[in-house]
């Protein structure tokens, strides 16, 4: 089946099986990468990736499923290379060692702050670790992570007052 | 890797497209919601479905309603909406108490209250609440008398449940809606044990009460993940009819749900233990629904 999927803002063609995963239609188009195959069974979330602005995990959706609908993986995160405050947070809290969770764990967080944003607040820190408890990290404790999304939500809402 | 089988795709537009697409297609068809029961089946090949229909374009089956003393659930209606509803938490809070430990949030983004009934996972936490608030499933199909005119049919969570991984709804029959009664002093609760966060329950327990002045006009309880299919424990309904609640009830249906699951040993646990777990979150369950129903504080 031919499929057309917009992801990161271009529209991404390809004829495919209608059983081929959409995280593996994502990491065939050259660049994409970023997004990870994980386990398999919506269990730990380093596929995450945002289908019309809403957290999924990309395993268990089928490409043909997203056909005409938005994708936006990590690799839309940073904007004109400038990271994403999400991304700097990893950065300044260290809320990553191996890494591979890391796409997966961003993308949940970076839904998270845009609904509270939306809010017009912060997320708590329970809210911050029912986000990403759909997502595994072996390596970080979790605790590094929500200090990353605490220190971005904070970084959003001062850029947000200085403009 | 894990991959389906191959298999043929396309999306239905309409509630009749995807009955008519079932017919002309056969047994082998089959309806995919939101996927993340029925995608992790295929890929282990439990199931191989020659034909997919997608419904997610069917925007007319996602919405929660009132519809004069019924509430009305649209079978595409996602586990987060379930969650967030206002309605559906002022009525029953038992479906925010089941959605806030079913799976995780980027899973409930997906998965639907329709394909979650239909699957009839005997470990499935929404067909032990829907049996508990006694509600019943809009099914449609063709209508025998003039096809392809399509016509429904309401039965009960009772008749919907048709063993383990089974239901009533036919090869070329779709699920549509759930309607849950609204009657005067009703409470209910989900209690749940589980080993980690969007692992399946140890053992799950649904209670719904209706009080009416000092006693319980009616009362459902419903064990998802303590055996072959969900248990509608009736007889534990049947003790507290008509009842004053106190805890000693409570005790009491807590044992009989314990005596009529039908746990299996496995990884999460030996069978006495989940008997006995049973008989804990019936008690707390129903104290929960009860309060809920007198709004005390518990």
């Amino acid at each position: 089946m031919h499929v057309t999927i917009k992801i990161n803002g271009e529209d991404v063609s390809r004829d495919v099986e209608p059983r081929r995963l959409l995280v593996h239609f994502i990491r065939e188009t050259p660049g994409l990468t970023g997004t990870h195959w994980g386990c398999d069974t919506s269990n730990c979330g380093a596929c995450i990736v945002h289908l019309d602005g809403q957290p999924v995990k990309s395993c268990t959706v089928l490409a043909v499923m997203a056909d005409g609908h938005e994708v936006r993986t990590v690799e839309g995160l940073a904007v004109d290379g400038e990271l994403d405050p999400i991304q700097t947070g990893f950065h300044e809290k260290h809320a990553l060692h191996c890494g591979f969770c890391t796409p997966g764990m961003m993308m949940a967080c970076r839904a998270l702050l845009d609904e509270k944003a939306a809010e017009g607040r912060a997320p708590t820190d329970h809210e911050i670790r029912t986000a990403i408890s759909g997502g595994i990290c072996r390596c970080t404790g979790y605790m590094n992570i929500v200090a990353a999304v605490r220190w971005a939500a904070e970084h959003e809402a001062q850029i947000k007052q200085e403009a | 890797m894990q991959t389906p089988a191959p298999c043929g795709y396309e999306r239905a537009s309409t509630v009749d497209g995807a009955i008519a697409s079932l017919v002309e297609l056969g047994p082998t068809a089959r309806i995919i919601a939101g996927g993340h029961s029925l995608i992790p089946m295929m890929k282990l090949r439990l199931a191989t479905p020659e034909h997919l229909i997608d419904i997610n374009d069917l925007d007319e089956l996602a919405y929660i309603r009132r519809d004069g003393d019924e509430l009305r659930i649209g079978a595409m209606t996602r586990h987060v909406e379930l969650l967030q509803s206002e309605l559906l938490a002022e009525h029953f809070p038992v479906f925010a108490d089941a959605e806030e430990v079913i799976a995780d949030p980027v899973v409930r983004n997906r998965g639907t209250i329709g394909g979650s009934l239909c699957q009839a996972d005997p470990s499935e936490d929404l067909s032990a609440v829907c049996s508990a608030v006694k509600a019943s499933v809009v099914i449609r199909g063709l209508d025998p008398a003039q096809p392809p005119h399509t016509t429904e049919r309401v039965i009960t969570m009772h008749e919907f449940h048709v063993g383990p991984y089974v239901t009533a709804v036919g090869a070329a029959e779709l699920l549509t809606e759930i309607r849950i009664p609204i009657r005067p002093g009703a409470g209910s609760a989900h209690e749940k044990v589980e080993r980690r966060a969007g692992d399946y329950a140890i053992s799950a327990v649904s209670a719904a009460v209706w009080v009416d002045g000092p006693t319980f006009a009616d009362v459902g309880v419903a064990l998802a993940a303590s055996g072959p299919f969900t248990i509608d424990v009736v007889r534990a309904a049947e003790l507290l009819r008509g009842q004053v609640p106190s805890e000693e009830l409570f005790e009491q249906a807590g044992q009989i749900a314990s005596e009529d699951s039908m746990p299996m040993a496995d990884s999460r646990g030996p069978i006495d233990y989940k008997r006995h777990l049973v008989g804990v979150l019936t008690k707390r369950a129903l104290r929960r629904a009860t309060a809920r129903a007198l709004r005390q504080d518990i």
